[in-house]
């Protein structure tokens, strides 16, 4: 079998499957007593992929599937390549990511000393550019930057989210939390109206999720590419006609780790795919 | 009747009196509503896009929303002035609720570039809406 060929082979079966639960988007988002989630549903919390289709879901698992490895492949590259004025490679430093950045994902966003603010993978990756290799950040969105974010998060892939937000964390969580239940926005909604209210109702053809962020940088099929958990944040904002912040903004940093935090004990996904 | 004095509004906002906090029995404008332009309105997705949230008896368009009640029969249950309060206003009824007050801007926070300052919805479109919801009096659903 081709690669190609294999792949189908494993998407059709995935499809035969799971075939009977097909049955529309309503059904899709109910039937957590007929799928057993395991371990993307902790207690009531579940992850995007709970509510995603039996497409989609084939989609995430199969690795020739999931687009989303294109980028993870780009950020494997990065990661022995010397690069800045340093003249040094992420490996150089780190060595194997399987052994060093295992398990790193789980505990981002942290509260960052130097900095007096918290501090996401996009974040540190950009300070070890700077600050270790003195090279130029890397833009966000760029699909280096992409890249490099789901490879280093991937290799904590399947651990449980435990990010703190006790002690030096707690007042920039307190703000993210605000932020969440805050309405804004020509349509006058908060976060919680969607994620928490309504989760699991249809609001026109999406059904809506508990907004849950452990699968980023996740690969959109309408977007047609990998995107930040931050595009994702903008693009919520946006669909209330509200204004985005910054991509990396304190803002969209601190409303991360509350988002963050509300999955904590649902298992690190990076890459996802989702509709 | 206590007629509450209406809130401070911008350009492009008529004004209006809530009566009893429960009904704008006053129309927003001299052209009578055209339940015909109503349910396209309602339909549009950069307008009313009512469907977002509300089952509605619209069989040609697919996924109604369930965030909200079904608005079958609805103009069985409400007069007009209570329907054109539920649209221009709701949270005048529940400060809580999810439903976006349309013709109302007083309030808002942090509205994209482009939209500030305006309505969702023009007082023809809510008049023609709430003309459209007072045809729906078939609470049989089919
Ligand atoms: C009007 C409804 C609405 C509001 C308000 C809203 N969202 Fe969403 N959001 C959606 C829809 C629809 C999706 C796509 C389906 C899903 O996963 O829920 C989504 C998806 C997401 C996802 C991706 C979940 C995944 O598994 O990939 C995150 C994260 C998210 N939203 C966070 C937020 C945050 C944070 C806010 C507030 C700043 C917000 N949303 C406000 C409708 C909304
Ligand atoms: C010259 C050395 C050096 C280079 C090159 C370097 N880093 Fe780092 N990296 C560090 C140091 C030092 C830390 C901070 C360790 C600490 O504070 O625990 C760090 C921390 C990290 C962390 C967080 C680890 C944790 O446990 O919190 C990640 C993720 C990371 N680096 C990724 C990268 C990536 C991706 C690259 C390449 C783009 C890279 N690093 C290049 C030195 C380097
Ligand atoms: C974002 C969600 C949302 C949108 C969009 C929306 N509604 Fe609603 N609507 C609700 C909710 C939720 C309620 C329940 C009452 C409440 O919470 O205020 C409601 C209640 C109503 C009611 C009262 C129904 C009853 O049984 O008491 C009417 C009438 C109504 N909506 C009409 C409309 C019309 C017409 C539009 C479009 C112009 C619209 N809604 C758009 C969410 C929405």
């Amino acid at each position: 079998m081709t690669t190609a060929n294999k792949a189908f082979g494993l998407l059709s079966a995935g499809l035969l499957g799971l075939g009977l639960l097909a049955t529309g988007p309503a059904n899709a988002a109910d039937d957590g007593t007929r799928i057993d989630w395991g371990p993307y549903k902790v207690d009531e919390k579940r992850s995007g992929y709970t509510y995603a289709g039996a497409q989609t879901r084939a989609m995430q698992d199969d690795e020739f599937q999931n687009p989303a490895f294109l980028w993870l492949e780009r950020g494997m590259d990065l990661w022995e390549t010397a690069d800045g004025a340093a003249n040094t490679s992420c490996a150089d430093c780190h060595g194997d990511a399987e052994e060093s950045m295992a398990g790193v994902a789980t505990r981002y966003p942290i509260y960052f000393d130097d900095w007096g603010k918290l501090m996401n993978i996009e974040q540190r990756i950009n300070w070890c550019r700077e600050t270790q290799m003195q090279a130029e950040p890397l833009k966000w969105e760029s699909d280096a930057l992409l890249g490099l974010t789901a490879f280093v998060k991937n290799q904590s892939k399947g651990m449980p989210i435990d990010v703190a937000v006790d002690g030096p964390a707690a007042p920039f969580f307190e703000q993210g939390k605000a932020f969440y239940e805050t309405r804004r926005g020509q349509l006058d909604l908060a976060c919680t109206h969607c994620h928490v209210d309504n989760e699991g109702n249809l609001i026109r053809a999406e059904t809506l999720s508990q907004g849950q962020a452990n699968g980023f940088p996740t690969y959109r099929l309408k977007w047609q590419s990998v995107g930040s958990l931050h595009r994702r944040f903008r693009g919520c904002n946006r669909n209330i006609r509200a204004q985005p912040y910054p991509y990396g903004s304190d803002e969209y940093t601190n409303l991360e780790l509350y988002v963050t935090w509300r999955g904590n004990g649902l298992p690190v996904e990076s890459p996802s795919v989702r509709k | 009747l206590a007629a509450a004095a209406p809130p401070a509004q911008a350009a492009g906002v008529v004004e209006y009196a809530v009566v009893d906090g429960y009904t704008i029995p006053e129309p927003l404008t001299e052209t009578p509503g055209d339940p015909v332009m109503g349910r396209k309105w309602a339909i549009n997705r950069k307008l009313g896009n009512c469907l977002s949230c509300h089952q509605m008896p619209i069989p040609e368009e697919q996924f109604h929303g369930e965030t909200g009640p079904a608005l079958y029969g609805v103009g069985d249950v409400y007069s007009e002035g209570e329907l054109r309060l539920r649209i221009v206003d709701p949270k005048a009824l529940n400060p809580y609720s999810m439903m976006p007050s349309f013709h109302k801007v007083a309030g808002l926070n942090r509205v994209l570039d482009g939209f500030e300052n305006k309505p969702i919805l023009n007082a023809q479109q809510i008049e023609d809406i709430v003309a459209y919801l007072m045809t729906l009096k078939d609470t049989s659903r089919n």
